[in-house]
């Protein structure tokens, strides 16, 4: 693996030392890692973790107090017009333009960013891809929130940016939508396109990243390789249910991680806590099992382990 | 993992070159006036109904009066100052509620991602609100002709006045469109400033009939020498020289670039 300092050339977005604060707010504290040519990338953090804040930086919609930004080479500041034809972005709230209605917005769009009539095949194309070819000539209010986040995506393409920056593209949009989007996006990514994915779907950022970010109050924590990051804890976790609703041994005890309709997760660590230790102790202590699973860290235990927010619900890994 | 994989294809810089930067500056245009084109009884007609109402009611109260001007009508007297008028409140409110709308709805931000200047925001926003002036002048002078007829003594004059004092007043709306964060900043804007600079600028009467304070006061008044100058455009007969109206509006016009471009570069109150 390649992980280390990729030449200059390889890089789609350089992000080099970025401070923002809102006030007392550090939303970000010094952030720098770079995103490479043609990769996946998952920016993935709490909310106000600073992801948007981030991508804001890049798309140019905030400034930052320090650090600079390169897409593909060109520095968003001194050369902001080529840096921002290189990017799509699609914000995360979800903006349009009472006035227009869905075809005109997009070709509104592309004229922005220099195109003409040579972009309509395309804007068609992303109409049917996205599902809105039906709604194409319908008012932009009159269509519900998850149609106007598809026509955020479809704008944020129109340019055939190199550089794809999509914050929460999934929120409050439907599974169908969700699949046509990954596999859009997905084949996109397979001609060479540059993604970058916030989401707090976790399960969707484990499928598709090659690589990922975590950041958490402004700081990146962690940044590896999706493999690499799943095998970072050593861990793994064993559901059990007693049978004749017997107790655990206290030995066991400090090992569980969640508990949910009489099943009970433990978290062992590979290397202490061999899974055959486990069952002896309940042989020793005479208990019978009604039911065994075993599950894999996914990315959100890692999640949880690295951002420490003990307050959301699915942290008692109980029974998912 | 990691498997090979095309790399993005090299943009080179000649291929960024491609894109016309002139094309962004057109379509903001088209977009900005398909904008007042959609609701063109609010921005048109309404303020062509309003003017004439003021031409009717004023024509006929002050029937009789002596002439403000030898040889002019007093109905002809009112009618640029009103044309005047109207394109003042109308360029400044074009680019001003198109810029803070965009705002508080908050796709400014499609605006402000693009590979868009300084430059052509300001001209597109200026052009777009002298297309909605004009066209509110046009109809206005038209409906006025069927009425009281009206001579035409420089119309390069008239011109002049008609596109330095609406580009002013677009760029002014465009100031306030930046600064404003809601609507009511911006009807603060409209009825503590456009308003009564206009209505005391010498639309529906010659400075010269004023008192001394007012008469005084009028000539720091940037709209007084936009309608002065506009009158003279038709009737060759104005209240100050027409160069000095010319200067006037082309200061205004420069003065107010000026901090609209810096605003638009530095990013102020647009880019947190
Ligand atoms: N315009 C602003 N004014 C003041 N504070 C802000 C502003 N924008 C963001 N913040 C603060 O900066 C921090 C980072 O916010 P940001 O929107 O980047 O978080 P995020 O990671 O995108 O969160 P989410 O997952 O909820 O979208 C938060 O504490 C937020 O309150
Ligand atoms: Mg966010």
């Amino acid at each position: 693996m390649n992980t280390c300092s990729p030449d200059a050339g390889n890089v789609a977005l350089r992000i080099d030392g970025l401070r923002k604060s809102y006030g007392k707010v550090q939303a970000l504290d010094g952030v720098s890692f770079d995103i490479r040519r043609g990769e996946f990338f998952g920016l993935l953090g709490p909310n106000g973790a600073g992801k948007s804040t981030l991508i804001n930086i890049i798309a140019s919609l905030v400034r930052a107090d320090q650090g600079s930004i390169g897409v593909l080479g060109h520095d968003t500041v001194r050369d902001w017009r080529s840096a921002r034809r290189l990017i799509g972005v699609v914000p995360q709230e979800l903006v349009f333009d009472p006035f227009f209605k869905v075809l005109d917005m997009l070709r509104i769009q592309a004229g922005y960013y220099g195109c003409g009539r040579e972009a309509w095949p395309w804007i068609d194309e992303l109409l049917s891809r996205l599902d809105l070819a039906d709604k194409r000539n319908s008012p932009m209010r009159a269509l519900s929130g998850g149609m106007k986040r598809r026509v955020l995506i479809a704008q944020a393409l129109v340019h055939r940016p190199p550089v794809v920056i999509l914050d929460e593209p999934t929120a409050g949009v439907d599974v169908e939508l969700r699949r046509t989007l990954w596999t859009f996006m997905n084949e996109l990514h397979a001609k060479g396109t540059t993604v970058v994915l916030t989401t707090h779907y976790l399960e969707e950022a484990q499928d598709l990243c090659e690589r990922i970010a975590i950041i958490d109050k402004g700081r990146v924590r962690v940044i590896e390789t999706t493999p690499q990051l799943l095998n970072r804890h050593p861990f793994r976790f064993l559901r059990l249910k007693l049978a004749n609703s017997g107790q655990l041994p206290e030995a066991l005890r400090p090992l569980v991680a969640g508990e949910k309709d009489g099943s009970i997760e433990l978290r062992l660590e590979r290397d202490k806590h061999p899974i055959s230790g486990v069952f002896a102790a309940l042989r020793a202590a005479g208990l019978d099992l009604e039911d065994v699973h075993t599950r894999e860290p996914d990315l959100e235990d890692i999640f949880i382990e690295l951002t420490h927010d003990h307050s959301r619900p699915a942290a008692n890994g109980g029974a998912r | 993992m990691n498997r090979e994989k095309q790399p993005t294809l090299p943009l080179a810089d000649a291929e960024l070159a491609r894109f016309s930067d002139r094309v962004g500056f057109f379509t903001l245009t088209q977009k900005e006036i398909k904008r007042f084109w959609s609701v063109l009884g609010q921005t048109v007609t309404a303020p062509v109904i309003t003017s004439l109402l003021y031409l009717l009611v004023f024509a006929q109260a002050m029937k009789g009066r002596a002439p403000v001007y030898p040889g002019v009508d007093y109905t002809a007297f009112l009618v640029p100052g009103l044309v005047m008028m109207t394109v003042i409140q109308n360029a400044f409110a074009n680019s001003s509620s198109s810029l803070t709308q965009s705002k508080i709805m908050g796709n400014l931000v499609f605006l402000l991602m693009a590979p868009l200047g300084a430059w052509e925001w300001f001209a597109a926003y200026v052009a777009a609100a002298l297309v909605r002036a004009a066209l509110v002048a046009v109809v206005m002078l038209a409906v006025a002709l069927l009425f009281v007829p009206l001579p035409l003594h420089a119309p390069l004059a008239l011109l002049g006045m008609f596109l330095l004092s609406g580009a002013s007043l677009a760029v002014l709306g465009l100031i306030a469109g930046i600064v404003a964060n809601k609507f009511d900043h911006l009807a603060a804007f409209t009825n503590f400033l456009i308003t009564p600079l206009s209505f005391l600028s010498g639309v529906f009467y010659s400075v010269h009939a004023l008192p001394p304070f007012w008469y005084a006061a009028s000539h720091f008044n940037p709209f007084f020498y936009m309608i002065d100058g506009f009158r003279y455009g038709f009737f060759g007969q104005a209240d100050v020289p027409i160069w000095l109206s010319l200067l006037w509006a082309a200061s205004c016009l420069a003065v107010l670039s000026v901090i609209c471009l810096w605003m638009l570069m530095t990013g102020y109150k647009l880019r947190r």
